[in-house]
Formats: structure tokens, sequence, C-alpha cells
């Protein structure tokens, strides 16, 4: 579905994506994992159109994207979340969830002012639509709070629930789990599989929580500085020496604890 | 002062409450929705009141025309024209955040404003133009209504009909997306929005508000001179005005310009009769010093303002929520 071929892109110095290829199949979870600064948000910030790399090409269902701009992806059904939630602070969750289907005809502003009849028929829509979003999310009783008022974990939820608002069939999370408690987390994976299995949505996240990672992707990624070092099921990447030098520090003690 | 002197101020006092009630919903369109940072709404107003007085004044050796064109005929010119400015530096600015938009709409507001001043073929330079009617005064004087109180009710129409649009446009799938952008960029473009077309929209449509307050400035005033145009009332009022009465509230902004304009013009008969004799040149900065202040007032205390934005009320209703209803 998202074919990344031989991506590089250097910040000044920094080479901070080299040389990587993999790809994305439709229907699966795929994981990307790594230390910190080891080029996974710059990959994904690259796929998602907000930056340019200096060489490679992304395809999304083997048409080239690259460069496309955010919003034209998209329209070609590719969307993400970002890492801190972006959330649009001063709006309701309700209004959150309500800006994003794409082709409104009130985003035009003589049918707003004009065909008016026309704007509310499709309003209402919108707002079933929404309704349900929240009730799978479970969190309707929310539908009027104010974003900004949001716990972390329920901006992350939100942020998951705006990907939901679309068609897309490709979605970028980063790190969804991030600062998330327990309870929230389980519900969000939970989210996330169920989109998976019943909507047939396609998931590439990054994250950092191995229970995560374990449960719910296949096949994950492995970056170290910039580069892609291994890639496979949870089982084999366990089970790789370079990996755990890279990542783990030889201990993998961490790797011990998410089995 | 006598009562009809009483009823002439306050025609005058709403007359001018209206003009700026306009000027502040333009400014709300840019700033409260989509956080465009606009500090040349001077430079729209003067080019919607020039355009309007060129185009309905009668022939004039000192300045470009006139053309002799109906009051409505000015109206629209001066949207029109005003909208192709706003159209022109929202495209040349279009890239800009906020503090650069702001440098770059002053700048481009005191150009326009110089060009007024020294281009005298076309607009009679610092002498200014003279003779600019007000709107359908035989009319109301068939009516038996002065053509200051016609103007007001042409004003007062126009209030009308912009805050109707305006607020119509806030309630729209268009100014939620105008709210997201202000909210978040990147989100907003992740959610499939092109941010630049909303903003040249947003940018385009206020100016062309502002524009056509400056068209009814000129007819209700019949003067006009590039003093008027001075940033401290043509930009500097107005934004005091938005942020006092509430960003992002359209009730507000016309709160904002009644309170406003009554502490403004309110001070000046305070200061006249308050200051000592020999002093009364202080007056101007003294009432520029007190706006300033109430500002920075209004800006700890309230920094919401008096009616504080809030999330317009659904245009539509689900089945569910008139199933709970029933």
């Amino acid at each position: 579905m998202i074919r990344i071929e031989r991506v590089s892109k250097a910040f000044g110095g920094l080479q901070a994506v080299r040389d990587v290829s993999l790809e994305v199949a439709p229907g699966s979870i795929t994981g990307l994992i790594g230390p910190n600064g080891a080029g996974k948000s710059t990959l994904f910030n690259i796929v998602a159109g907000l930056l340019r790399p200096d060489r490679g090409r992304i395809y999304l269902d083997g048409k080239d994207i690259t460069g496309r701009r955010p919003y034209e992806l998209f329209h070609l059904g590719l969307v993400r979340t970002f890492q801190i939630p972006h959330e649009l602070a001063r709006m309701t969750v309700r209004e959150n969830l309500m800006v994003v289907p794409p082709g409104q005809a009130g985003e035009n502003l003589l049918q707003s002012w004009f065909l008016w009849r026309r704007v509310r028929r499709q309003e209402r829509d919108i707002r079933e639509k929404v309704d349900d979003v929240l009730d799978f999310l479970s969190i309707d009783h929310l539908a009027d709070e104010r974003a900004a008022n949001l716990s972390g974990g329920q901006k992350k939820l939100l942020d998951l629930g705006r990907t939901m608002m679309t068609d897309a069939r490709a979605v970028l999370l980063d790190e969804p789990g991030a600062g998330v408690n327990r309870t929230l987390l389980a519900h969000i994976s939970e989210a996330i599989q169920r989109l998976n299995r019943e909507r047939g949505y396609t998931f590439c996240l990054i994250e950092h929580d191995m229970d995560l990672i374990a449960r719910l992707c296949d096949p994950v990624y492995v970056m170290t500085n910039g580069a892609l070092i291994a890639s496979g099921p949870m089982s084999e990447i366990r089970a790789n020496e370079e990996v755990r030098e890279a990542y783990f520090g030889g201990g993998g003690a961490r790797m011990g604890q998410a089995q | 002062m006598e009562l009809s002197g009483i009823a002439a101020y306050l025609v005058s006092f709403f007359t001018f409450v209206g003009i700026y009630g306009i000027l502040a919903l333009g400014l709300n369109m840019q700033w409260g929705f989509t956080g465009q940072f606009n500090i040349g709404i001077a430079g729209f107003f003067a080019v919607g009141a020039y355009t309007s007085a060129i185009l309905t004044t009668p022939e004039s050796p000192w300045h470009l025309g006139g053309f002799g064109q109906p009051f409505l005929v000015g109206v629209l010119g001066a949207v029109i024209v005003s909208a192709l400015v706003g159209l022109l530096i929202g495209w040349i600015t279009a890239r800009l955040r906020t503090d650069y938009l702001a440098i770059a709409t002053i700048g481009i507001a005191e150009t326009l404003r110089l060009i007024i001043a020294n281009e005298s073929w076309l607009t009679n330079g610092v002498r200014g133009m003279s003779g600019i009617d007000r709107p359908f005064s035989d009319f109301f004087q068939a009516l038996g209504l002065s053509s200051a109180m016609g103007s007001l009710i042409v004003v007062a129409a126009f209030l009308a009909g912009v805050y109707f649009l305006v607020e119509r446009a806030r309630q729209s799938p268009w100014g939620r997306v105008l709210r997201a952008i202000r909210e978040n960029e990147p989100a907003t473009e992740a959610a499939g929005k092109n941010i630049g077309r909303f903003r040249l929209e947003a940018f385009v449509v206020g100016s062309a508000i502002m524009g056509l307050g400056g068209a009814l400035y000129a007819h209700y005033f019949g003067f006009l001179s590039p003093e008027a145009f001075l940033p401290l009332y043509g930009t500097f009022l107005v934004w005091v005005m938005l942020i006092a009465g509430g960003s992002g509230n359209n009730l507000g902004a016309l709160v904002g310009a009644v309170v406003i304009w009554t502490i403004w013009s309110g001070s000046e008969f305070v200061m006249s009769a308050s200051l000592p004799e020999g002093y009364g040149g202080y007056a101007g900065p003294l009432r520029v010093i007190l706006i300033g202040v109430l500002l920075q007032v209004i800006l700890i205390a309230r920094p919401e303002g008096l009616l504080p934005e809030r999330a317009p009320q659904a245009i539509a209703t689900t089945r569910r929520e008139r199933a709970r209803q029933q």
C-alpha cells in the first residue's frame, strides 16, 4: 500500500534518514521502532508530505506521491496523527471531528451563504457520523467539551477519531500510546485493532511501548541512526542480536519484560 | 445642549458606531476566525472610501473622475476594488505567519495612505475630496428625514446585512475550517484542507467588508482627506473594539464598537471640559493614552473580551438529538 524506496534526508550535517526502503502491506499494522533520534519521525514526516526527501520516492498504491502536500495526500487516502496531539484547542471535541470530512459543500463560502438548506442537510449527516465515532471510542460524554480540556490520552483518542472521520485507507500513527495511562492504552490499541479488522484500515505506527508493538504489529521495522537494520515479525526482532545491541544496549531487559 | 442638538449628536454617534462595527466584523473574519494579524485596516478603509468617492462625485478637474454614478454603484465598486487589493496583498503575503503578515499589512496601508496623499491627479492629495453625497437624500427628504438620519438608516441596513453574512460564515463549515486553521495549521492541513485557499478567502472577504465600511464613511462624512486614514483612527481603534468586545464573537465585535466609541468620543467632551486653559493641545494624545490603558486593562482582566467566543450553535440536529428532545 505504501512503498518507501531508498529515501534519504539530511538536516545540515546530520543524516537523519539513510537510504531507507520499506513496505506497508495493505491490511497490515506495520510497526516502526527504534531509539530516540533514529529518524522514525523524519521518515513519517517525509511520507506525510511535511518534508521533502533529498533522494528516493514514496508510492501509495503504486502512485508516486513524493513531495505532495499533506492535504493532497489526505484526498488520496493517506492520513496521519502527530506525536504530540494536535487538537484544535478552543473548539469542541465535536467540532474537532466535524471539520475533517472531505467534500463539505459548506466549505464553499457562497454555498454557505446562499445554499443554506443543502449545507444543513450535509451537516446533519456529518454530525451523525461524529456520534458514531464518539461511541466507538467511548468518549461521547466529551462531545461538547473544549478539546483543550481533555487529558493527554483523551487527545490521542480524539486524534484517532479524526482519522475515522475520513475515508482514509492508510493511517500513519505517530506514537499513539505516548503518555497514555494503561487503561486508556488498552482502549486505544483495541480501537486500532478493530479499525484494522472491521473497517480494513492499514496502519503504520511508530511506538516505544514494546507491549503495544508486540500485540498489534506485524511486521516490525527497526531503525537506528537513520538506517533500517531489521524487519520481520516481533518474535524475530526480539531474537535479532543487532537490534538488541543497537536498541537496548545489549541488555534486552525491556524485551524480556515485554514478554 | 438642546434636544435637537442631542438628537443630531446621537445620529452621528450611531452612524460612526455602525461604520466601526462593520470594520470590526471585517477584522473579526480575519483575526477572530482565522488568526490573521492585519494591522493595515486603514488601508482597506481608505481604498473603499476613495473608490466610492471617485465613482459617485460629479466630474471634477481636481481628481480622477468623478464619474457621477449612483451611491450603490459606488458601494459595489468600493467592495470590488478593496477585495481586489485584498486579493493582491493576500496572495503576496499568503505564506506569511501572523507577525510577518502584521508588518506587511501596516507597510502596505501606509503606502496606500502616502499614495493618496501624493497622487493628486487621483485623489486631489492632501487637499482632499469633497462633495460626496449622502445616500438617497432625496428619498429620505421626501419622508421628512434629514440626510444624516438617512445615512444612519443606510449604515444600519448594511451593518445588519454584513452581520448576517459574517455570522452565517462563522456557523458554516467554512468558518469551522478558518477556526481550525487559527488553532492548528498542521492539523488542519492533515485533515485535507487547503489552508492557503481558506486564508486567502478570509483575507479577501474581510478586506471587502472593510472597503464597504470606507464607502459608507465617505458618504456620511462627505469629505475625505488622507488624515482620516491614519493608523490611529482606521486601525488601532478597530483592534481595540474587537479585542474589548471579544474576538471570534460577532456580537462581541459590535458591543466593542459601541463601548469603545462611547469612551473615545465621550473622552473628547470630558477632556475639553476638564483640561486647564492652555492645555487643550494635550487632549488628543491623552485620549489615545486612555484607550491604550483601557486595552491593557482588558487584556489583563478579560483577555477573551466582554463576550468571549463560544462554539456556534449546531446548524443541524441529528436523529438522536431529536429523539432525546421528544
